[in-house]
C-alpha cells in the first residue's frame, strides 16, 4: 500500500531532521521525503497538519505478562495498547511463567503476537535458567530464535561468580546483557527509598548504596569480560556519573531511565499510595533532577516506559504487600512532551531517547525515517488533552500514579511496516 | 494528602485512630481528658459504662500480642461492647485469603469497630479506606509505622507526673529504627509542645533522616539522658540482640542499658517508662525497672483508660454522623 503523510512536523533525530514536510511510504518502507519518488502515483493521504510525525517509539523492556499472568495482561492487549501509544516495537522481558529460557517460549510469544494489530514484539531471553542465578540459560539457542539480548530481569544475580561467567558467555555470543543492578543484600528487605519518607511511614528502605554497589560490581565484571551491557531503569543520581565514567573509559555500556522516575520522588508516596510502589524505588527530588539532566545531556541514552501492568488486586493491599510497577505505555507520550514543555530537553532529544537510542542499544535497524528505512511511524497531536481513566487507557493494567490526571499529547496514527495499526478517526 | 482526611470527620472529630502525625493538639488533649474520666471506672465495683452497648468490636490481630490485645479487650468490655478476638496470623491469611476479602467477611457480620494490629505499615489505613461508613478503625500497631494508643497512654502517664509539656526534656532510648512506638511518641510529644525530644541509640538502630521528625540525635546514653525529665526505654527484640545490628545483649546493656548510676545524670525527679515487655538486664537494670523513678506498671493501667477514651470518641463521632 502507498501512503502520503502530508504536512506534518517531521522529527527524525537519527537524521537530524525537524521540519514540516511530506512523507511518502511505499509498502513497508519510507520511499520519499518532501517529494514523491518517481512513479509513486496515487496514494492514500493522511493529513498530518498540526501533528508531529516521528519514528515509532521503541520500548526496551516491558512486562507483557503472557505466558503465565494473563489476568494482568496479554500479549495482544499490550501490543495493541503499545501501538495506540505510539510504540512500534516492544521488547518483552523474560520474567514470564515459564521464563523465556528456551526457544519454545519465544515461539509461543511470537505465535501469540501474530495477527495482533499492534506493535512488533522482540524477546529478551533469560541470562540464567529460570532466572535462578545458578545455571546459564541456553543463550546460543535464544539468540538463534531471535532474542535481542539476555537479562536476569529484576532478579539480580547474587553469586558474583555466576554473573561473571554469564557475562563472559554472553560476550562470546556477542549478545547484549541487560542488567537491573541492585545489591541483593542491601535490597533484600526494602520496599521504598531509604530516607526520611521511609522513616516516617515505617516502610523498610532500600538505600541508594544498593544500586551503586550493584552498579559498581557489574561494571567491573563488564570491563573484565568485555561484555556489552545495558543498565536498566536507573534510580540514583550518582548512577549517571558511574555509567558515564565507564563509557568514557571505553566500556560498551549504555543505560535507560523509566519515564515515571523523571517525574516522581519518594515524597509522592504520600500516605501509602501503592501506585508509587516501583522497583527500583522513586528516590529523592535531587535524584530525580539528576536523572532528568542525565537524559537531556545523553549521559543516559534511552527512555523507557518501564511498563509493568498489574491487576487491581496487586495494588489493593497494605503498601508492603503490593506488587511493584506502573502501567507505563499509555502515559508515555504525554510525559515525554511534558519534559519538553518544562524545558528539560528539546523535542528532538526526547524523541531520540525513545526511538533511535533504544533501537541502537537493541541492535535493531529501526528508529529512523530516512528514505529506505522501515516505515515504523508515530503521528501524534501534541496539544490534544485526555483524562487518564480506566477506559482511556488501553493497557489491561490500569496501575498508574497519573490516574485521574488530564494529560496533553495523544497519538493519532501508528504505522508498523507501513501498515496502519492504530488510527483515531477524526 | 493529609492523613486527617481519613481520620477526622468534616467537623474535625475522631472517626478512625490511625496515626498521631498531623492530629491537632486539642484533639490529643481531648483524648487525655476523656481518659482521665475513665480511670475511675476501673475502681468501681461494677467496672462498666454503657457507652458501647450493642456495638460489636473486633480485635483483628495479624501479629501476636498479649498486653495490647488484652487491654483493648478490657477497654471494650468496660464500655459494654460485644468483643470478638481474631488472631488472623493463624487463620484466614494462611489460607491465602487477601486482607480485603477477610475484611469484607467480617464486615458482613455487622461490626462497628476494628482494632487492628498488622505487620505491614499502613495496613490500618488501608482498612479504614475499605470499611463502610460508620465503621471505625483503631490502629493497635502497624509495622514500624505507628502505635498511637501506646503513645497516648505514655502521654497520659507523663501528664500525670509532669503536666507542663512545654518545659520537658524527653529522651527515647534504644531501637528507634524498628519501633512504631517511638515514631508515634515523637509525633505526640511534638504536638503537645515538648521543646526537646531526643533519640538515643547506636547508628544501627536509628533510622535514616530521623532528625527530620524534629528530634535531636544522641549516640551516647549518658549525654542523651542528661537533665531529662522523662526517659522512655524501648524494647530490644530478641532476634536483634545478636545480629548485624548489635553484637550481643550484654554489650547493649553495657552501652545503652539504663542503670541507677546512669539515671543520676537525668533530672532528679525523672520518670522512667517502657512500653513493655521489658528485658531486664538488657535495656534496663532491675533496680531501675522496680525503682522509685519507674512508672512502667502505671502505663499498663492507663492503657485501659486511654483505649476506652479513643474507642468511645470514635464511636461517638460515627453515631452522630449516622
Amino acid at each position: 500500500m502507498k501512503l502520503k503523510v502530508s504536512q506534518g512536523r517531521v522529527v527524525d533525530p537519527a537524521n537530524d531532521l525537524e521540519e514540516i514536510t511530506d512523507v511518502f511510504i511505499d509498502g513497508d518502507t519510507v520511499a520519499g521525503l518532501g517529494h514523491a519518488p518517481p512513479g509513486f502515483g496515487s496514494a492514500r493521504e493522511i493529513d498530518a497538519e498540526g501533528l508531529v510525525v516521528c519514528p515509532g517509539f521503541v520500548e526496551i523492556g516491558a512486562q507483557l505478562r503472557e505466558p503465565g499472568d494473563e489476568h494482568k495482561a496479554t500479549i495482544a492487549s499490550e501490543l495493541r495498547a503499545a501501538a495506540a501509544s505510539g510504540f512500534t516495537t516492544v521488547c518483552c522481558m523474560p520474567d514470564t511463567s515459564p521464563v523465556i529460557d528456551t526457544p519454545a517460549v519465544v515461539e509461543l510469544i511470537n505465535q501469540r503476537a501474530k495477527g495482533v494489530r499492534g506493535a512488533r514484539v522482540h524477546c529478551i531471553g533469560a541470562l540464567t535458567k529460570a532466572l535462578e542465578g545458578q545455571i546459564l540459560a541456553e543463550m546460543h539457542a535464544l539468540k538463534e530464535i531471535g532474542c535481542v539480548g539476555v537479562t536476569n530481569a529484576h532478579r539480580s544475580i547474587r553469586d558474583t561468580n555466576v554473573l561473571r561467567h554469564a557475562l563472559a558467555y554472553a560476550s562470546t555470543l556477542n549478545l547484549t546483557v541487560f542488567l537491573n543492578s541492585e545489591d541483593s543484600w542491601l535490597g533484600s528487605e526494602g520496599i521504598v527509598h531509604e530516607g526520611s519518607v521511609s522513616t516516617r511511614l515505617g516502610l523498610p528502605g532500600i538505600p541508594a548504596a544498593a544500586e551503586l554497589i550493584g552498579l559498581g560490581r557489574d561494571l567491573l565484571l563488564v570491563e573484565e569480560t568485555d561484555a556489552r551491557a545495558h543498565f536498566r531503569t536507573l534510580s540514583c543520581g550518582r548512577s549517571v556519573k558511574y555509567l558515564n565514567d565507564a563509557r568514557r573509559a571505553g566500556l560498551k555500556v549504555s543505560s535507560d531511565v523509566g519515564i515515571a522516575h523523571l517525574f516522581l520522588c519518594d515524597e509522592d508516596i504520600g500516605r501509602y499510595n501503592t501506585q508509587c510502589h516501583v522497583r527500583p524505588p522513586f528516590r529523592t527530588r535531587r535524584d530525580r533532577n539528576r536523572l532528568r539532566k542525565g537524559l537531556a545531556n545523553t549521559h543516559i541514552q534511552a527512555l523507557s516506559a518501564h511498563h509493568q501492568p498489574q491487576d487491581q488486586d496487586a495494588k489493593a493491599a497494605p503498601f508492603s504487600a503490593t506488587e511493584p510497577g506502573i502501567s507505563g505505555l499509555d502515559t508515555f507520550l504525554p510525559l515525554l512532551l511534558m519534559l519538553v514543555n518544562e524545558g528539560t530537553m528539546d523535542l528532538k532529544r526526547a524523541i531520540a531517547a525513545a526511538t533511535i537510542e533504544p533501537a541502537q542499544i537493541l541492535g535493531l535497524d529501526i528508529g529512523a525515517l530516512g528514505v529506505g528505512d522501515v516505515a515504523d511511524i508515530c503521528i501524534f497531536d501534541p496539544n490534544k488533552t485526555w483524562p487518564v481513566t480506566a477506559t482511556a487507557m488501553l493497557s489491561q493494567g490500569k496501575n498508574t500514579p497519573f490516574f485521574g490526571r488530564t494529560l496533553r499529547g495523544k497519538v493519532s496514527v501508528t504505522l508498523v511496516g507501513g501498515r496502519i495499526v492504530h488510527e483515531i478517526k477524526a | 494528602m493529609s492523613n486527617n482526611t481519613i481520620q477526622l470527620d468534616d467537623q474535625g472529630r475522631l472517626k478512625h485512630f490511625l496515626t498521631i502525625e498531623h492530629l491537632p493538639r486539642a484533639l490529643l488533649v481531648e483524648i487525655l481528658d476523656t481518659a482521665e474520666r475513665f480511670t475511675v471506672v476501673g475502681d468501681r465495683i461494677v467496672k462498666k459504662v454503657p457507652l458501647l452497648r450493642g456495638k460489636t468490636v473486633v480485635n483483628l490481630f495479624f501479629e501476636p500480642s498479649t498486653r495490647t490485645r488484652t487491654t483493648f479487650d478490657l477497654a471494650a468490655k468496660r464500655l459494654s461492647a460485644d468483643v470478638m478476638n481474631l488472631n488472623i496470623e493463624a487463620s484466614a491469611t494462611r489460607k491465602g485469603e487477601s486482607l480485603a476479602d477477610t475484611l469484607r467477611t467480617l464486615e458482613a457480620m455487622q461490626t462497628d469497630m476494628f482494632v487492628v494490629r498488622h505487620q505491614n505499615s499502613g495496613a490500618p489505613e488501608f482498612i479504614a479506606k475499605q470499611v463502610a461508613p460508620g465503621v471505625s478503625v483503631i490502629n493497635a500497631g502497624d509495622g514500624r509505622h505507628a502505635h498511637p494508643t501506646q503513645a497516648m497512654l505514655d502521654m497520659f502517664t507523663i501528664r500525670r507526673h509532669k503536666p507542663d509539656f512545654e518545659n520537658l526534656i524527653v529522651a527515647i532510648v534504644g531501637d528507634i529504627a524498628h519501633s512504631r512506638v517511638a515514631r508515634s511518641e515523637i509525633h505526640a510529644l511534638a504536638t503537645l509542645g515538648v521543646p526537646e525530644i531526643r533519640v538515643v541509640g547506636p547508628k544501627t538502630l536509628l533510622p535514616s533522616g530521623i532528625e527530620q521528625l524534629g528530634v535531636s540525635v544522641f549516640h551516647d546514653l549518658e549525654s542523651g539522658i542528661e537533665r531529662a525529665d522523662v526517659i522512655i526505654m524501648l524494647r530490644l527484640q530478641q532476634e536483634r540482640m545478636q545480629s548485624p545490628l548489635l553484637p550481643s545483649g550484654h554489650e547493649y546493656f553495657r552501652t545503652y542499658g539504663l542503670t541507677a548510676p546512669r539515671l543520676r545524670r537525668a533530672a532528679p525527679d525523672a520518670i522512667v517508662m517502657h512500653p513493655g515487655p521489658i528485658n531486664r538486664g538488657i535495656e534496663i537494670d532491675s533496680s531501675v525497672a522496680d525503682g522509685q523513678h519507674s512508672v512502667i506498671l502505671q502505663q499498663v493501667t492507663h492503657g485501659i483508660a486511654v483505649r476506652m477514651a479513643v474507642m468511645s470518641m470514635a464511636v461517638g463521632t460515627q453515631a452522630t454522623n449516622q
